[in-house]
């Protein structure tokens, strides 16, 4: 990835726009990502937004399991009614 | 100062981890797409609350109705109206804790939060799909010569002034 513009969200994997059942949370993340576009930047740039994650998170996260899972090729869904829903 | 404890300020490494595990694993050296050169700045035209904003995710998101992701390369996407409720959004990624976005797909895919923005005036608009993929592809020349390709088209056709890309 080489964004010409980037906000940087330090929270665990898997919450790059805040974290579940926080719309204002959420909406202050992707307005400071969009004012980005009217901000005076170098191309590359990556701009830190001043939110921390309210718990210890970073030793879990320098620590978790890295082995490989074994991927299929078939499709993964979520939910088994969701197959019945596109067939 | 804050406590350390709590607030620990250094980013966790996730270069640093790719490398080690690729090691542990006996792997070659993982190989990271780079590019030669820094992306021209493009300067929008517009304030924008008057810019078509497209929204692109990589956390594997899929309406229900939609053929899910698979987990092996899967260099497909979907287009997904963005007048879609989040109740018809599912989450297939193998990479990460997808409990979160289960419980709420705005986490990796905030398509409510755009249509906020669009219906107080901040931007101008949400373009007529959001577009999702599987972000673990393990072939820089697959993303290459067919995602990036289909995306782009979709967003040309679109008309879309900004894009806004949410990966995981």
């Amino acid at each position: 990835m080489n964004p010409p513009r980037a906000l940087f969200v330090d929270y665990p994997l898997g919450h790059t726009a805040g974290r579940p059942g926080q719309p204002d949370e959420q909406l202050k993340i992707v307005g400071e990502a969009l004012r980005l576009l009217h901000t005076e930047t170098g191309s590359g740039a990556i701009r830190q937004i001043a939110l921390s994650w309210p718990e210890p998170w970073k030793s879990g996260a320098r620590d978790r399991d890295h082995s490989r899972t074994i991927r299929l090729d078939a499709p993964q869904y979520e939910r088994a009614a969701d197959r019945l829903a596109h067939e | 100062m804050s406590d350390p404890s709590v607030y620990d300020p250094e980013p966790v490494d996730y270069i640093a981890q790719t490398r080690q595990t690729y090691s542990r694993l006996g792997y070659e050296p993982y190989r990271w797409a780079t590019h030669g050169r820094s992306v021209e700045l493009a300067r929008p035209e517009k304030p924008l609350s008057l810019c078509r904003v497209a929204l692109v995710a990589s956390g594997g998101i899929y309406r229900v109705g939609q053929v899910a992701f698979h987990h092996r390369d899967d260099t497909s996407h979907r287009k997904i109206p963005g007048n879609t409720h989040t109740d018809d959004l599912r989450i297939s990624h193998f990479a990460y804790d997808t409990t979160a976005a289960r419980r709420d797909p705005n986490v990796v895919f905030p398509i409510e939060v755009l249509r906020r923005l669009a219906s107080d005036g901040t931007i101008g608009s949400l373009a007529p799909d959001a577009l999702s993929f599987m972000g673990g592809i393990y072939s820089q020349r697959r993303v290459k010569e067919e995602l990036i390709p289909a995306l782009a088209a979709d967003l040309a056709a679109m008309a879309a002034d900004v894009v806004l890309l949410v990966p995981v």
